[in-house]
């Protein structure tokens, strides 16, 4: 699936797109974040370290989600009073991409899914119940998040956020739905709440010291 | 991967060496980047881990002195086949009727698997993870993937006192209501602060796979009483023993059934006699008469015209061809009057005796009879019947089969009245239902 390589208009390293309807990438030679348009790159800023993380999913590490496998592709990290968040872009087999994310070690995939209306931002509240796809969801998180920042590729332009509020649901069949506000329109994910060893993930980080 | 795409420096662990922004003692952070809130150990300041200058967030005083950590921070062990370290400790404590009761939460981190807890309480311990569905609560039950978990007990824990790291912001003395919903050996609990409920789902795990598991010394301390979710090893057998006596009861009815149906009751013998109590030389034998078929009991049937007044009669059954010989003896004894509470009667003027497992064969009784001397003559009949249904020994097998399941379920029963004692529902005695 790799693309043909273009050069990092920063630093002239090669830029190598993995999935075909990537929008932006980073440069993994000197951070800038890359923005792919019709003919070309354009540096549109540079990722700030990224905070040190535990993560064992990497880029490039892969898996399968309901029989389809994946590659993970890029991540956005979030910020929130209780810790931090990665949303892995990840990109399946047959195509298209969805998002794993992993909270302190709680996973979920999710694949962005079309349904109007949606509530607005600040009118949701906790326990409140929304049906989509025939599966009924409980509020059950409603996080304030800070961008914190980007890695690898992404389907979208996504680097001058600030903050976003993110609202979690879940089903009592394990099924996992996020209400995402850090555009005007509300975007709705619907996916499951995944266990670690379900993923089947390969290339995963090593961490010294751990088997 | 493809080949040219440079792989992203995984980011080594950072072994940090920090120390307390308070105190200056040596930090030792273990999660990497997860922690949230690091306590120090020396002087019990609440540090911001997210901070780089590790701001204070607060300091508690340990109201009960420093707590002793049954599984020290820093242990490894292979827990549920992942190998996970102890990197934070915390005591919750809730009160019931002004008592405090405390209980101690062991934080386990794996870089792949995340965070688990191992709670403690008096002995007890309990294996537990965030759930990934929702719980859905109808009444006083909560359903969890296809389980009903029965409500337990609803509290407000208090953390009381803090040790290591934590992916969250911990803060001494914060409340939290607990909801615990049981199980056994799975309890499902619910924490609510701020309007927000976490739910974890534990499971009664014994103190000694845990001192295996974390290579601790010594022994796990035993545990004291029946702790909420302690899965009685009873109850499963209780349920079985009561299988097991459903179907041998079932197998010892159908023999019995059997034996009803194909008893020959085949009368092989009668003799009508007068004994006169009196005279010197009352033994006598009878004629020779014949047991056909397959070996089978035999039963003799005495009727004696006694009226207040006995017969004892020592019986023999004698093989004629190879001269064995059972003996027993059989009293006839029947009583009867009238006193101030009316008629009364004592005993019977019918007697059976069964002998069991007699071959066929040519076979005489010898009859001795005895009695009072100052009494009349006595007119009885023997009957000797063979291959007869016996009800007695059936009844007696189905007591032997009935009394250890009555005994297990006794103590199941006993077992589940401790434990729910100590919930919000006690459980009052038998029959008052819960």
């Amino acid at each position: 699936m790799t693309q043909a390589a273009a050069l990092c208009p920063s630093c002239g390293g090669p830029i190598q797109f993995r999935w075909s309807s990537s929008v932006q990438t980073t440069c993994p030679y000197c951070k800038s974040i890359l923005i792919r348009t019709d003919v070309k790159l354009e540096r549109v800023g540079v990722v700030s370290d990224l905070p040190p993380d535990s993560s064992p999913i990497q880029l490039g590490t892969s898996g399968v989600y309901e029989n389809r496998a994946f590659t993970v592709g890029g991540r956005i990290i979030y910020d929130y009073d209780e810790g931090s968040w990665n949303e892995w872009h990840i990109m399946l087999s047959q195509g298209g991409s969805a998002w794993l994310s992993d909270a302190q070690s709680q996973y979920a995939v999710t694949l962005a899914f079309n349904a109007t209306p949606l509530p607005p931002v600040g009118a949701v509240q906790l326990g409140e119940r929304f049906t989509w796809s025939k599966t009924e969801y409980t509020v059950t998180a409603i996080t304030e998040a800070r961008y914190r920042g980007v890695e690898g590729e992404l389907p979208f332009e996504y680097w001058d956020k600030q903050s976003a509020t993110f609202v979690d649901l879940r089903s009592p069949g394990a099924d996992f739905a996020t209400l995402d506000y850090s555009d005007e329109n509300p975007v709705l994910y619907l996916g499951r709440a995944v266990d670690f060893d379900d993923l089947r993930l390969k290339n995963l980080r090593t961490f010294e010291g751990w088997s | 991967m493809s080949a040219g795409t440079p792989q992203v420096p995984p980011g080594e662990p950072q072994i940090k060496t920090l120390s307390c922004s308070n105190c200056g003692a040596p930090l030792e952070v273990r999660s990497m980047g997860r922690a949230v809130s690091i306590v120090c150990g020396h002087c019990h300041s609440i540090l911001d881990a997210r901070d780089s200058r590790l701001r204070i967030l607060e300091r508690f005083e340990a109201a009960t002195g420093e707590e002793t950590l049954l599984i020290p921070l820093g242990s490894r062990g292979k827990w549920r086949g992942v190998v996970y370290e102890v990197i934070g400790f915390q005591v919750r404590t809730m009160e019931a009727d002004g008592v405090p009761y405390s209980w101690r939460e062991y934080l386990l981190f794996s870089p792949y698997k995340g965070f688990r807890y191992l709670t403690e309480y008096n002995g007890h311990w309990n294996d537990c993870s965030v759930v990934t569905a929702l719980p859905e609560v109808r009444g006083r039950a909560a359903k969890y993937l296809g389980k009903t978990y029965r409500h337990y007990q609803t509290c407000v824990a208090r953390t009381t006192y803090v040790l290591g790291e934590f992916p969250w912001q911990v803060s001494v003395n914060d409340a939290v209501e607990v909801t615990d919903y049981i199980a056994p050996p799975y309890v499902l609990s619910s924490e609510t602060a701020d309007n927000e409920t976490t739910w974890t789902l534990g499971e009664y795990v014994h103190g000694a796979d845990i001192w295996r598991a974390f290579g601790l010394p010594g022994r796990a301390p035993a545990p004291i009483g029946i702790y909420e979710n302690q899965p009685s090893a009873l109850r499963q057998s209780s349920g079985r023993i009561w299988v097991s006596f459903l179907a041998l009861g079932t197998a010892l009815f159908v023999i019995f059934i059997l034996n009803e149906v194909f008893a020959q009751q085949e009368q092989v013998f009668r003799e009508f006699y007068r004994f006169s109590p009196s005279s010197t030389e009352a033994s006598f034998v009878t004629p020779v008469f014949e047991l056909k078929g397959r070996t089978s009991d035999v039963e003799v049937q005495t009727d004696a015209d006694v009226t207040n007044q006995w017969i004892y009669l020592n019986y023999a059954l004698i093989n004629d061809d190879t001269g064995q010989a059972y003996d027993f003896g059989r009293e006839v004894t029947f009583y009867q009057g009238v006193d101030s509470d009316g008629h009364w009667q004592e005993g019977s003027q019918h007697d059976r005796a069964v002998l069991p497992s007699i071959p066929a064969g040519h076979y005489y009784l010898r009859v001795e009879p005895e009695s009072d001397p100052k009494l009349g003559t006595i007119g009885y009949s023997v009957t000797v019947t063979r291959d007869v249904p016996v009800l007695r020994i059936y009844l007696l097998a189905f007591v032997a089969l009935l009394v250890p399941a009555l005994l297990i379920s006794w103590r199941t029963y006993n077992f589940e009245q401790m434990r729910w004692a100590q919930s919000d529902h006690p459980r009052r005695s038998i029959g008052s239902g819960e």
